[in-house]
């Protein structure tokens, strides 16, 4: 089993054994629907309001999963069982951030369906979005793995995490959320400027896969 | 009449664009002025520490080699025995 | 030698910055022509978009010095780094607040979301004002040279992506901008590259002051421990 496999699923079995991000991060989502649904006063939501409350919700989940995925391994002295292995270094990066793709995934798939359920009149638009999304989470995946490691050795790991994760992901949330606004359009998708919006989101994720994977060497250099 | 006017305000702005380009240099001088002075001090006591050998701390130092010089001649006329 | 040699250079920096910008400033009210759209407000340009350039290339320049950091280990790129972002940052505030004026001026608003320019440049600003407390988090002092330099190549590889992004987001019938220098007359065009140039001069002498200072004070920590060590 080549070793990003290995890692991959000794992530992935970490997650599914103790459970412990998912079902908060699914919880925080619904209850930030909630709040959306009192703090907009509205019971249905559609084209950018629809896509301004479940973008930044899926976010700040993201946040949430980031901060826990690096802090438990950092924690528990796993970070340094594996530096101390001789594993290719862009081999770890690539598996962290696999996991952290498919941890959003499934996030989506439990936050975005409800968020039909509460929101939405129509759930057409919700496979195109479905590819927005999963673009979104590729990039938030490289810029993640590389900023939440860079902070886990440093004394402020809390904050320093979204701090700095926030500037960087504004590129996705605009392109999530323009993608959004008309997918989630009340008259049903509509695909004006789809294209360009896989396209930025295309580049974004090329972009940091790259300065991830050829940075990631440095970063767990001793 | 009006057009006057309207330069003047206008003028306001493009005035305070400038200043506070200049007023943020002008910290910025000010602030490495402050490192400046800071490195000078730092430049006269070490000055200080220099000269120190030869007045009070020298004494400690005088002592020590005093001491090595005592402890070489010991071992000479060890060797010379 | 190399001192001597330095502070020639750093002389000679700012006595040409002083020359380069004053005469682009007085070019930029006494030769080029008031703007037709604008009026006298779009004096402005001349100072706001050549600090807005010079940031920029400041942060694309902060990111080569951090390459070259993470390629050779050399603590001297790294505090080229550290000072380039430094200095950019500065410049990128002057960016924002000359830009709120300009704007106020313009179209009677502090600030203009729709102006894609001054917006992309407040998430890049803010993206970089983050890296002072990266920085002081991390303590062990070649870790935080590594770490700051991974940052420095991540950051520099989002400015031409944000300013992309922020364009996108923008309906392109609708942009409030800041008249660009494409379609400048010729008068303008020669202003507004004086100051370009001064301001690039302004960037240079601030970083090859702030690196002289940074030295001489670590020199001089190296005294003070060589001497209380033989004290």
């Amino acid at each position: 089993m080549s070793p990003f496999s290995a890692l991959l699923r000794k992530d992935l079995r970490v997650e599914l054994r103790t459970l412990r991000s998912l079902p908060a991060m699914a919880l925080f989502a619904v209850s930030a629907f909630v709040i959306f649904r009192f703090g907009l006063d509205r019971e249905q939501l559609d084209g950018e309001l629809a896509a301004g409350v479940l973008v930044p919700t899926l976010l700040f989940a993201a946040l949430l999963a980031i901060n826990r995925l690096f802090v438990a391994e950092r924690e528990e002295g796993g970070f340094d069982l594996i530096r101390l292995a001789p594993i290719d270094r862009p081999v770890l990066f690539a598996a962290k951030a696999s996991a952290l793709v498919i941890y959003l995934v499934v996030l989506e798939l439990i936050a975005v369906p409800i968020f039909a359920l509460f929101f939405l009149d129509s759930a057409s638009g919700l496979l195109p979005f479905a590819l927005i999304l999963l673009l979104a989470n590729i990039g938030l995946a490289a810029t993640g793995t590389v900023i939440s490691t860079i902070a886990t050795m440093s004394s402020a790991r809390d904050l320093l995490a979204p701090l700095i994760l926030l500037p960087l992901l504004i590129p996705l949330v605009i392109a999530a959320a323009g993608a959004g606004e008309h997918l989630l359009a009340a008259g049903g998708p509509d695909y004006g400027r789809f294209g360009t919006w896989l396209a930025l989101l295309g580049l974004y994720d090329l972009v940091f896969l790259l300065v991830g994977y050829a940075t990631f060497d440095y970063l767990l250099e001793d | 009449m009006t057009p006057l006017l309207a330069l003047e305000s206008n003028t306001g702005y493009v005035a305070g664009a400038y200043l506070v380009f200049v007023l943020l240099l002008l910290i910025y001088v000010a602030i490495m002025a402050a490192k400046l002075q800071r490195i000078q001090r730092e430049l006269g006591s070490l000055a200080e520490l220099a000269d120190r050998p030869s007045g009070r701390g020298g004494g400690r130092n005088a002592t020590q080699v005093g001491d090595r010089d005592q402890e070489i001649q010991a071992v000479r006329q060890g060797g010379q025995r | 030698m190399a001192n001597a040699l330095r502070s020639i250079t750093l002389r000679r920096l700012a006595v040409a910055t002083v020359l380069v910008l004053g005469a682009g400033f007085a070019l930029a009210f006494f030769y080029a022509p008031e703007d037709a759209d604008q009026g006298f407000i779009q004096k402005i340009f001349y100072l706001h978009v050549p600090l807005a350039t010079a940031a920029l290339l400041g942060w694309i320049v902060a990111a080569i010095w951090a390459i070259q950091h993470l390629r050779t280990g050399d603590p001297k790129y790294d505090a080229r780094s550290y000072v380039s972002i430094h200095i950019s940052v500065i410049f990128g505030l002057a960016v924002l607040l000359t830009g709120a004026i300009w704007a106020k001026g313009s179209w009677g608003v502090w600030w203009e979301w729709k102006e894609p320019t001054l917006v992309s440049f407040l998430i890049v600003f803010l993206l970089y004002a983050t890296y002072y407390p990266l920085r002081y988090a991390i303590e062990d002092r070649e870790r935080q040279a590594r770490y700051s330099s991974v940052f420095a190549i991540t950051a520099g590889a989002f400015v031409p992506l944000n300013f992309l992004a922020v364009r996108l987001a923008e309906p392109l019938i609708h942009p409030r901008t800041f008249s660009s220098t494409g379609g400048l007359p010729d008068s303008m065009l020669f202003a507004f590259v004086v100051c370009l140039a001064g301001m690039a001069l302004l960037w240079t002498t601030l970083v090859w002051f702030e690196l002289d200072a940074k030295s001489a004070s670590g020199n001089l920590s190296k005294i003070r421990r060589a001497l209380e060590a033989t004290a």
